[in-house]
Parts: C-alpha cells; sequence; structure tokens
C-alpha cells in the first residue's frame, strides 16, 4: 500500500507537517501544496522535517508565493496540477492533512 | 478633523492560503485614507506576504503585491518586519520588495518604508500603539 | 443592472461597476457616460486611461486623496486639484471615473 500524504499549512504556523511526516512510510510521497509549500524553502528551519522523505511540491503555489526553484531543498519534484493528478492515481490511496 | 491616533496593524498570515492577508491590506489602505498615524507589522508567516516577484497566475486569484507599494501614495512610511521571523524561514530583507514613500518635503526624494526590528524593538513598538488591529 | 456595450451584455455591480474588469472596453465609458448626460472629452480620457494605468500597476482603485496626489505629479498641479478634478467628474472623481474606467470602488471610498 502506498500513500500520497498532502499537507496545504505552512509548517510555521500548524502542526500538521511534523504530525504528517510521523506517518510516512517507505513507498510514500509528501506533496506539499498552497502554504504547505513554505516547508521547502532550503534556507528555512522546517526544512530539516523533511530530509530522506520524497517530497514533491505544486509549481503554481511556489510561484504565487514568489518562491523560485533554486530556493528548494535538493531533490524535491516540482509538479504541475497534472503531476498532482498523476501522483495521485500512482498511489493506492490520498491522505490530506488539512 | 478628530484627533489622529496611532494605529498598529499586525499581519502574521501568509498570503493566498487565507484571505487574512489581503483583507488585512484593504483595512489598511481605508484607514490611511482617513490620516491616521499608520504603522504596519509583520511577524510570524506575515513576512512572506512581502516577498517580491510573487506570480499567482496559476492559481486564479488575484496577485495583490503588487499593492504594498501603493502604500507609499496613502503615506503608510512605517512598516516593520521582524529579524526573527524572517530567519526562522531563512528569509532577509533582500528578499523581500523595495516599499518606498516620496517625501514632499524633499522634491520627492524616496526613501524607503521596511525597516526589520527585532523581536524587542517589536514589543515596545506594540506597546507604544493606541490602537491594535491584528489579521 | 447590466449594461449593452457593442452589442455585448456586462454585468456590473449594485453600484453599476463592472463585474469583471478584463471585459472593459472604451464602449464601457462612453455607454455609462450617455446614461449621466456627460460627454467625454480629451481630458475625461486622460483621467480614465490614468486610473486603468493606476491599476494596471497597483491593482486597486485610488482613493480621492491619492488620485489627486498622483495626478498632481504626473499630469501637472493644475489637474492635481479636487475643483479639476470634480469638475470633470461631478459625481466624484473617484468613484464616477473609476465606474467608467471599468474598475472597482475606490479602495477607502464609503
Amino acid at each position: 500500500m502506498s500513500m500520497l500524504h498532502l499537507v496545504n499549512k505552512s509548517p510555521y504556523e500548524r502542526n500538521s507537517l511534523d504530525t504528517c511526516v510521523g506517518y510516512v512510510k517507505e513507498g510514500d510521497t509528501l506533496l506539499l501544496i498552497e502554504d504547505g509549500v513554505y516547508a521547502a524553502m532550503s534556507s528555512g528551519k522546517a526544512s530539516a522535517k523533511l530530509s530522506g522523505l520524497d517530497v514533491a511540491v505544486l509549481g503554481p503555489d511556489l510561484a504565487a508565493r514568489g518562491i523560485s526553484e533554486e530556493r528548494l531543498i535538493d531533490g524535491v519534484a516540482v509538479v504541475d496540477y497534472a503531476g498532482f493528478v498523476d501522483l495521485a492515481a500512482a498511489k493506492d490511496k490520498v491522505q490530506s492533512w488539512l | 478633523m478628530s484627533e489622529t491616533k496611532k494605529f498598529m496593524y499586525v499581519n502574521r498570515k501568509a498570503p493566498y492560503g487565507t484571505i487574512y492577508a489581503w483583507e488585512a491590506l484593504e483595512v489598511v489602505l481605508i484607514g490611511a485614507a482617513f490620516e491616521q498615524d499608520v504603522s504596519l507589522a509583520f511577524v510570524d508567516d506575515g513576512v512572506y506576504q512581502l516577498i517580491e516577484d510573487q506570480d499567482t497566475s496559476g492559481l486564479e486569484m488575484k496577485n495583490f503585491s503588487p499593492t504594498y507599494s501603493a502604500l507609499g501614495d496613502y503615506d503608510v512610511k512605517k512598516i516593520y518586519v521582524e529579524k526573527e521571523s524572517l530567519e526562522e524561514r531563512g528569509l532577509s530583507i533582500d528578499d523581500l520588495q523595495h516599499l518606498t514613500w516620496e517625501d514632499e518635503d524633499e522634491d520627492y526624494a524616496e526613501k524607503d518604508s521596511i525597516q526589520v526590528v527585532t523581536r524587542a524593538e517589536m514589543a515596545d513598538l506594540f506597546a507604544e500603539s493606541e490602537v491594535m488591529f491584528n489579521f | 443592472m447590466p449594461i449593452e456595450v457593442n452589442g455585448k451584455v456586462l454585468e456590473t455591480d449594485e453600484e453599476g461597476y463592472l463585474a469583471d474588469i478584463t471585459q472593459w472596453e472604451p464602449g464601457v465609458a462612453e455607454v455609462m457616460s450617455k446614461e449621466d448626460d456627460l460627454t467625454l472629452t480629451a481630458e475625461h480620457w486622460e483621467l480614465i486611461n490614468f486610473l486603468r494605468e493606476y491599476y494596471e500597476e497597483y491593482q486597486i482603485a485610488p482613493a480621492v486623496r491619492v488620485l489627486t496626489k498622483a495626478v498632481g505629479k504626473t499630469m501637472g498641479k493644475d489637474k492635481g486639484n479636487s475643483k479639476y478634478l470634480y469638475s470633470l467628474f461631478p459625481y466624484g472623481p473617484g468613484k464616477q471615473a473609476c465606474r467608467y474606467a471599468g474598475l472597482p470602488k475606490p479602495t477607502g471610498c464609503v
């Protein structure tokens, strides 16, 4: 069983990312959307929480917030809405950490 | 004309994820139209509001980041950004928009509106203000 | 109430401001001014275009005080005063001119 985890809250404002990473298993992917994308900025403290995980971020949400791809931690995949759908389809389940 | 009061607007939310940032900006502009002494504070995720080069074309949402540049026209000249909040997020003042106001008394000389202050200095600014609005 | 401009029906809000700014065309100002019995001159258009450029840059319709100051800076002091602006737009340079320009009601206008 593989899971796509969605986090849409800022890691500096809510604990959804903290809780989520505790549940991520081998083969799962974590997709950061909306204010969740701030976690993937390499210079921010919260980026440490993502180490060792398969992480993707939604490109349009990055662009809206003025974050260029160079600011992200290494190994993060930037996906568009079609890529979001592909990820959801590739996994058995989607869990949204609202 | 009633006496002017010191207004402090505290912004703690990131833009776009919630409506707070845009609502706050509208309230600030309305308040400034009544010629009060206005200060803006950006703390916690509020500092993300000022990041430059925001492009919302992929979201079908209004990009309101250009509106911060109009604050100078509304005589909002005091914009305080908390140093600790920037650092925690790995940001510096160079990541933020360059906001200015024009000093009519000095032949429209452009002056910086943004000041980075420490949390302790921010606490003093809050203490000095007479009316606070929190977003 | 919707308005008809060059055969197209455009939605407006309850105060007559265009619902969708992207639908604006010069005909909008022509139709709206005709309803107000106002004939648009080059001076009117200068202000309408100025407002559209202001919105393009800042994403807001400026309050009258801000508009007056900005007009004074770019078009000169003889135009950057409320007497001149009200002579062009008797219902208020902010409200009326913004409406003709397809902008929302000015932020800070009550």
